[in-house]
């Protein structure tokens, strides 16, 4: 067989399975993501829940749109940031534009 | 010869030519392919978070009132719940008590918080999936905690949050307000902040502003600013996303100017051989376009291919490092598949086109020398 041959069929292979995940994956999960997300709405309704469970090493960086302008100065006046997840997520974002 | 054959025939000859040199080419796609896999699994893994923090945070409250005294949040008296009742449009304010636990058996931080309707009564807790996990000291069902006075309490676990929820509830622990007012010490009358509902959503922006002016002490934070803090935090030009893909488009780029700067030896003569053999320039340009292309989309397909896997089956374990920090509780949870064209059509853009059309130019510097002098390494 030419080589070309067997290289297209492999990048054909390639492509199709790439074209399952991205079309028929999402369909065939879609009920189990979709319950889970209801649950998890219906629990930040009653539950009054304002931020995502990500990064819970810090209460600024467990809750980040509840912090204040000062938590990073929480531990001393010089304590910039010292917990790694606070160089990766941004200040809230009322802090960047003018607002009530 | 058709156009089609001509092509399939440059291919061919390609392919040989690569696997010619099978171990430079294999490394050479290893790196690529690990490079396309680590940006793309940064986009799918920060847009679905993205996707998951807009659907899920759709329902927080409203708005939130804090009140703020010497610049840091303070508790809020419950008298001003019937302040900001008065306020034309707003429909119900409820005082939310909540807060942190440092657990030093776990050496983590737990969010404690207590419910007006709490059904299991006082002195018991209902707990995310995550406290179970790292708690360390569950004696039976029996939960200890050290109260702010120093007193020993402990809770009885009652009920456990389910485990497909832990991206809101991981470290969460529910309790009463009396149990909370207890190992808090937050005396009655008191709140951690206020959560306002509104008749008409609209009308957010004058509500917040009427509550600034009438509690000057305090500040509000609407439900669209928690969203869109949200959508910041996971947009690909700013916060997590663009401190992973920084280093790996650099990465990227010494990769692409490498290649770029030349031609080995044997790749000089090779082309001189062809061009002394009667091979147009723009022939050999075409081989060289096809090299590009047969490097970069198996690249592009491999890397896309493991990322998705990576992502969407296995919830992104490499990332869980860089997430956790030095907490030692992070949730189990899978993000919902979600990637669409403009996304692959960006990290297409990206990661195949440039490598090919780059691949051309030392190429077409070595194809319009004279082909004696190149033969000859001049």
């Amino acid at each position: 067989m030419r080589k070309s041959t067997l290289y297209l069929l492999f990048i054909t292979v390639n492509g199709v399975i790439l074209a399952f995940l991205f079309l028929g994956y999402p369909i065939l999960t879609e009920e189990t993501h979709n319950n889970r997300i209801t649950e998890e709405k219906k629990l930040v309704h009653a539950l009054g829940i304002t931020d995502l469970c990500l990064f819970t090493e810090a209460r600024y960086t467990r809750h980040p749109t509840q912090t204040d302008l000062h938590s990073a100065f929480q531990d001393h006046p010089l304590a910039l940031e010292h917990f790694p997840s606070g160089s990766l997520i941004s200040p809230p974002h009322r802090y960047k534009e003018p607002g009530p | 010869m058709s156009w089609m054959e001509r092509q399939r025939s440059f291919l061919d000859f390609t392919l040989s030519s690569m696997l010619r040199r099978k171990w430079k080419n294999i490394s050479l796609l290893l790196v690529y392919t690990l490079m396309v896999f680590l940006i793309s699994s940064v986009v799918f893994f920060t847009n679905g978070l993205r996707h998951e923090a807009e659907t899920i945070l759709q329902d927080a409250p409203e708005m939130i009132v804090q009140r703020t005294m010497a610049g840091r949040q303070a508790l809020v008296p419950l008298g001003y719940t019937k302040k900001i009742k008065t306020i034309r449009g707003v429909r119900r304010v409820k005082p939310r008590l909540w807060g942190y636990y440092y657990h030093p058996a776990a050496q983590a931080n737990f969010t404690i918080m207590s419910l007006d309707d709490y059904p299991h009564g006082e002195g018991t807790v209902e707990v995310g999936a995550g406290v179970l996990r790292t708690w360390g000291t569950i004696q039976g069902n029996d939960l200890y905690f050290r109260a702010f006075d120093g007193e020993a309490i402990d809770l009885r676990l009652v009920k456990t949050f389910t485990s497909p929820s832990e991206l809101v509830t991981s470290d969460l622990i529910l309790m009463s307000k009396g149990t909370f007012r207890r190992l808090t010490g937050i005396p009655e009358g008191f709140a951690t902040d206020l959560a306002v509902t509104m008749r008409n959503t609209r009308e957010s922006i004058t509500i917040a502003e009427k509550v600034s002016l009438s509690l000057p002490d305090t500040r509000t934070i609407l439900r669209e600013e928690i969203l869109r803090t949200y959508a910041a935090l996971f947009d690909w030009r700013g916060g997590y996303t663009i401190v992973l893909l920084v280093g790996a488009f650099l990465a990227f780029f010494i990769f692409a100017w490498d290649k770029a700067t030349g031609l080995n030896a044997e790749e000089r003569s090779e082309i001189g051989i062809l061009k002394g053999l009667g091979w147009d320039t723009s022939d050999i340009l075409m081989i060289k376009f096809w090299e590009g292309i047969v490097v970069s989309l198996t690249a592009f397909f491999l890397g896309v291919l493991a990322a998705y896997i990576h992502t969407f089956l296995f919830s992104a374990p490499f990332f869980e490092h860089a997430l956790k920090g030095w907490a030692v509780l992070y949730p189990a949870f899978q993000v919902q598949p979600s990637v669409d064209a403009y996304q692959l059509a960006t990290l297409f853009s990206l990661t195949v086109l440039p490598y090919s059309f780059i691949c051309l130019v030392p190429a077409w510097k070595v194809a319009s020398s004279d082909p004696d002098m190149v033969m000859r390494q001049v």
